[in-house]
């Protein structure tokens, strides 16, 4: 994966399988202390704990459709690359989270990316009653969205996949990020 | 923050009056493949093509959602077009050029763009060069 936003795509999909009804995602870029953190947490059906050790193997995985699954392996691999870690912890039915950290000036380490991207297509594939709280911080300041405020400005009769929806979704993150980055 | 509240509630109310006019005949809906395979394929920007098109030419009636590995991940990025009727109809190795086709020939005029469809043999996806 090119970007880091693409695994958060990737891990997240894992929540949603999971039947998780709500997902947050943690963004921490902290310049200073040369830190990365992404965190994916949920409240799904969770991972056994024997498969927790074997988890980032990529002969191990629970889809169907084959036996390889590259997800998470590839992500702790991006982690490595520049000495960060993956830390996998799951309380069944309860609480799981991935979080990833990376030496945030690493050479090998890849660009978050379009997190605009990754957010509007993670809502488009959330299960009706699921939710996604995101949170961003970049050195001092921060920058959250939660899916449940918007559903209780737009009430039940418009779903949140609309396109004019989505369109105001992608303009509000937008303008979120451009007030986080500037100095 | 320029965007407001007020704004996203304008657009709701423009949304269910857009509802309300619909004569309840569904339309497309337009699945993208996003597993780890569709993702490291570019299936992301495929599907944002998709979500811009669809806006851009007013196709109110058209969803677009996602799902996870189609199963044919050597023809990623894949998509799935079903109809009201629940055909379907499987689009394969698609970039952001192949989607603005897709909305403008299959989802705007209900013509299918043969050369982007997969093949498929005993419901099984197959390379479209294996006829």
């Amino acid at each position: 994966m090119r970007e880091l936003s693409l695994h958060i795509n990737d891990i997240v999909q894992n929540s949603i399988d999971a039947d998780a009804t709500i997902i947050k995602i943690f963004v921490k870029e902290d310049i200073e202390k040369d830190n990365l953190v992404i965190k994916v947490e949920d409240n799904g059906k969770g991972i056994p704990k024997e498969k927790l050790d074997v988890i980032t193997d990529p002969f191990e995985t629970s889809r169907t459709t084959r036996r390889v699954g590259l997800g998470l392996s590839l992500l702790e691999a991006a982690t490595q690359r520049c000495e960060g870690s993956l830390i996998i912890k799951s309380i069944r039915n309860v609480k799981t989270e991935v979080v990833a950290t990376f030496r945030y000036n690493h050479i090998d380490r890849a660009p978050l990316g379009n997190m605009i991207d990754t957010i509007l297509s993670i809502i488009l594939s959330l299960k009706e009653n699921s939710d996604l709280i995101y949170e961003h911080h970049y050195n001092n300041k921060m920058f959250t969205f939660d899916t449940r405020e918007i559903k209780s400005i737009i009430g039940n009769q418009v779903s949140i996949n609309q396109i004019e929806i989505m369109n105001w979704i992608k303009e509000y993150i937008e303008e979120g990020f451009s007030n986080l980055m500037e100095v | 923050m320029k965007k407001s509240i007020q704004e996203l509630e304008a657009i709701r109310n423009k949304t269910i009056d857009h509802i309300n006019l619909r004569s309840g005949k569904g339309g497309y809906r337009v699945v993208v493949g996003m597993a780890t395979c569709g993702i490291a394929a570019g299936a992301r920007p495929v599907m944002m093509r998709l979500m811009e098109e669809v806006q851009k030419n007013s196709l109110v009636d058209v969803t677009i959602a996602q799902t996870g590995c189609i199963g044919a991940c050597r023809l990623e990025p894949i998509i799935e077009v079903y109809s009201p009727d629940g055909s379907k109809v499987t689009y394969i190795k698609m970039d952001e050029e192949k989607a603005i086709k897709v909305v403008a020939d299959h989802l705007i005029n209900g013509k299918i763009v043969n050369e982007y469809t997969a093949t498929t043999i005993d419901g099984k996806v197959v390379d479209p060069e294996m006829q």
